[in-house]
């Protein structure tokens, strides 16, 4: 009997163990947000999401850059002016106001794109009304000093020096540059020259002429009554009336796929690869199946080429593709980063699974899996105060309101294996896709052209 | 405008239930229910400070290896099964502690649990798949590291200056030759001896009964057999008697940058390591800190400075002995003499002058709101709280920090100053070798 015990013992040990099943999930509360537009047409997003004492905030304003002639000395200024909108304002020096924000429990950074003037921050439930009234005094009265204004510019130069020294921004720069010729989204950085031509008469001025509350979005999240803080806003950003232009980003050129580039890093130890094209927006009907093609590729680890390229090949350490949504188009980007001995078997392994997502039906377990993925992480990037308040500003910057929490998941439901395909064939395509390839030229020129048609830098 | 008092936050009070297994498992459970979504975090008392020598990252290599498979998952499985359910997950190596992560819906927290029993009851290894994360692990390595311009500056650089012990001085990253060196018995008895239940806290917070949790702990982690630990070896070192100091080239890097570093006292006691942890705040929080404002806004000397407790930058989270750091991005026409001298007055006029009650509570009111920040995420609390529990044996400290912050006052801050002395510190200078800038 003892023996028996022991075997059926040690047979229960080495008996698999299976994974629980999962539990009904709860649906997540769609949280309610205060829309309001002020007198001076700013727009104020606030929803009430306690947690810990603090409240988020985010502003976009419009700032759009134009296309061709004028669009890298916009660039530069409008760089320039997030980096030293909190150098002065006509009541409070540098130091003033990051000692003011220290009190507050405050932080608050400015920062800009081809697209819009951003603010990003938080601060203690205490400090709210002391970190509007900063903010509108910032809005309204920045003073661009003229010794800040030199310091940060020379600041920005040698920033952008040591950017360009990272060969995934060298990388991003020139694929850009490819995909969008003379549209201001080809100019993700400015160039040291147009940046050292910036003087503060140029930040004045552009600020008062489209630093404006109309059409631009303020969103609060955090522990507050959104009754209570949108009449804050109103009082504190009463003054801000600046009559500005809310010119829009110009259309996007159409992406049609082009030639690989090969930028040569001589002596580098990876090649860094990367793939561009465009994307469906958010509220483009293939969106939801797009987003599901992505995944099933390259959108998160129990993806396909992190799979092939990764877990089975060791090439790589971190592939990723992602769609991402500047407003005058969305786009799709793909990159990895290759030991430089395996640099054109792993551009053969992703042009297949590119080909492949773009040519043959997923299989209805990845479909099922990348759609529990896509639902589930939407309702984590909810949970947090920063979270929502990111999720929401970005929203707005589309268009779309809170409701898109809700249908979003259910367009999600929807998508079946024949909607992935033509989406993969549609936005995956090697065709559709401009490379860029950033390496040792001497090592990987003639293996890569093996496989694809090179244009060099 | 004058400048308000600084705002003020009282201690947070956050539930934390606590318990043992048998095996010696500690959990802490931190429940939650605002939203729909749980995080579990798993903390193993193993750091690259645990290597033996001629095994530099296996630590880290290590932490690759518990996603290769476990007792009863294959390769990728406990990704799948976490991102299947419509989680995220990962796992990272710090000087004392190697942790796994997952958040997800709270529906999913048994499953959570299961995945994390499974690959502690043992993993599964093969030498495919060891080979397959050594080149994982390199090309990790290439790509923040050897292909990025200040790839190791200063966190793998400056403690072979800092400090002399194989422990506390090596690349925690790994030289490409120990790595390709590690076998499957050493995978093995690695996880064996640091691996154990008692060797761990599981931390989970979120949208869950407690008592429900328990029971589910009880029922997939309990019949681990428990397995002797032993208690991590202290790693202390004699004070430094004179300034050391080294340079490195770095081929990528466009222009130079210095790194200066001190051994603060022994992060266990609080009282006396605490004011470290706000000096370096008071030295680099933004424009109105002490160096920010000299370097950057007056002397137009430096281009970035930062200031911050531990080699990975998370004051309270490494065991003694741990670095105070502070790092400076120059231009090529600035000597780095000039920035060091020009620190070492700022450090002298915080000793002579002191500072006031106003500058060290605004830095602390910062210093809180951000914390806060790094707990609203329910992953925040699960880490904090298990590293506070697995170090200090006190997860509650997660809510106390806050006072403990601004129960630090302004002699404290300037006695901690005086102890960052010329002869006591290193310096690690990094200079541009022809980069492709």
């Amino acid at each position: 009997m003892a023996t028996d015990r022991t075997a059926s013992k040690k047979a229960a040990d080495r008996a698999p163990r299976t994974p629980p099943p999962l539990a009904t999930q709860r649906a997540a509360k769609l949280p309610t947000v205060g829309d309001t537009v002020l007198d001076n047409g700013l727009r104020v997003l606030a929803v009430r999401r306690p947690g810990v004492p603090l409240v988020e905030l985010r502003l976009r304003v419009p700032l759009a850059a134009p296309t061709g002639r004028g669009g890298m000395a916009h660039v530069a200024r409008a760089t320039l002016l997030a980096d030293t909108l909190l150098s002065g304002t006509d009541q409070r020096d540098a130091t003033q106001i990051a000692v003011d924000l220290q009190s507050l429990g405050g932080q608050l950074s400015a920062s800009t794109d081809a697209d819009r003037l951003g603010f990003g921050g938080s601060v203690l439930t205490g400090g709210l009304r002391g970190m509007l009234d900063l903010l509108a005094e910032l809005l309204t009265s920045a003073s661009y000093p003229r010794r800040e204004v030199q310091g940060e510019r020379d600041r920005l130069v040698h920033e952008l020096a040591i950017h360009r020294s990272s060969a995934g921004v060298l990388a991003r720069e020139a694929l850009m540059a490819r995909m969008y010729g003379d549209h201001p989204y080809a100019l993700d950085l400015p160039t040291a020259e147009a940046v050292q031509d910036v003087r503060p008469k140029h930040l004045r001025a552009l600020h008062a002429a489209r630093i404006a509350p109309a059409g631009s979005v303020l969103t609060l999240v955090g522990d507050l009554s959104p009754a209570r803080a949108t009449a804050l806003v109103a009082q504190a950003l009463a003054g801000w009336t600046t009559a500005g232009e809310t010119t829009p980003t110009p259309p996007a050129p159409e992406q049609v796929g082009r030639a690989a580039l090969l930028i040569d890093r001589p002596g580098a130890v990876q090649t860094t690869l990367r793939f561009g094209g465009a994307a469906p927006s958010r509220s483009d009907p293939e969106f939801a199946a797009a987003t599901l093609a992505n995944l099933v590729f390259g959108g998160y680890f129990s993806s396909r080429w992190v799979a092939n390229i990764r877990e089975d090949k060791g090439y790589t350490y971190s592939p990723h593709s992602g769609i991402d949504h500047p407003p005058a188009g969305s786009r799709l980007t793909a990159g990895a980063d290759v030991a430089t001995d395996v640099t054109a078997p792993a551009l053969l392994e992703s042009l297949y699974e590119l080909g492949r997502i773009a040519t043959v039906p997923v299989s209805q377990a990845e479909l099922d899996m990348a759609r529990r993925y896509a639902i589930g992480t939407l309702a984590l990037s909810t949970a947090s105060q920063a979270g929502l308040a990111g999720l929401i500003s970005q929203l707005s910057g589309s268009g779309l309101g809170i409701e898109w929490l809700r249908d979003y998941p259910k367009a999600l439901e929807a998508v079946t294996v024949e909607d992935v395909l033509a989406a993969g064939a549609r936005w995956f395509a090697p065709s559709v896709l401009t490379p860029v390839f950033v390496g040792d030229t001497d090592v990987i020129a003639d293996s890569l052209g093996a496989l694809v048609a090179l244009e060099t830098a | 405008m004058t400048t308000r008092a600084p705002v003020r936050t009282s201690n947070l009070s956050y539930a934390v239930e606590r318990a043992q297994l048998a095996n010696g498992l500690r959990v802490v459970i931190l429940p939650d229910r605002t939203s729909p979504v749980v995080a579990v975090a798993v903390y193993y008392d193993v750091g690259m400070r645990s290597e033996p020598e001629g095994r530099t990252g296996f630590a880290h290599l290590f932490e690759h290896l518990m996603f290769q498979g476990s007792a009863n998952l294959g390769k990728t499985e406990h990704f799948s099964h976490v991102q299947g359910s419509g989680g995220i997950l990962n796992g990272s190596t710090h000087v004392d502690y190697t942790n796994y992560y997952e958040v997800l819906p709270s529906n999913a927290t048994e499953l959570a649990l299961f995945l994390e029993a499974d690959r502690m009851r043992s993993i599964a290894l093969t030498q495919d798949n060891l080979e397959n994360q050594v080149a994982v692990v390199q090309n990790e390595i290439r790509v923040n590291v050897q292909n990025r311009p200040y790839g190791g500056f200063p966190w793998l650089q400056i403690p072979p200056v800092l400090f002399d012990s194989f422990a506390n001085s090596h690349d925690g990253y790994g030289s490409f030759v120990d790595l390709e060196a590690a076998t499957l018995p050493e995978a093995q008895s690695f996880f064996h001896r640091y691996y154990a239940p008692g060797n761990a806290v599981l931390a989970v917070a979120g949208d869950v009964d407690p008592a429900q949790v328990l029971a589910w702990v009880e029922q997939h982690f309990g019949d681990i057999p428990g397995r002797a630990v032993k208690r991590p070896p202290a790693f202390r070192e004699p004070a430094l008697t004179e300034e050391r100091r080294h340079t490195v080239e770095d081929h990528l890097a466009p222009a130079p940058a210095v790194a200066l570093a001190w051994r603060t006292p022994d992060p266990a006691h609080l009282a006396g390591f605490l004011p470290y942890v706000v000096l370096a705040e008071v030295l680099t929080d933004g424009d109105s800190s002490r160096l920010q404002e000299r370097l950057l806004l007056r002397d137009r000397s430096a281009t970035s400075v930062g200031g911050y407790v531990g080699v990975m930058g998370d004051p309270l989270d490494a065991r003694d002995p741990t670095p105070f750091l502070l790092e400076v991005h120059h231009a090529p026409d600035v000597a780095a003499d000039t920035v060091i001298a020009a620190v070492d007055e700022e450090i002298d006029r915080l000793v002579a002058d002191g500072l006031s009650d106003e500058e060290v509570q605004r830095t602390v009111a910062r210093m809180v709101a951000r914390y806060l920040r790094e707990l609203d995420p329910v992953l925040g609390r699960a880490t904090h709280a298990a590293v506070f529990e697995q170090q200090r044996g006190r997860a509650e400290l997660l809510n106390e920090l806050p006072e403990l912050l601004a129960s630090v006052t302004a002699e404290q801050v300037a006695a901690a100053a005086a102890t960052l002395r010329r002869d006591n510190r290193a310096v690690l200078e990094l200079r541009p070798a022809g980069g492709h800038a």
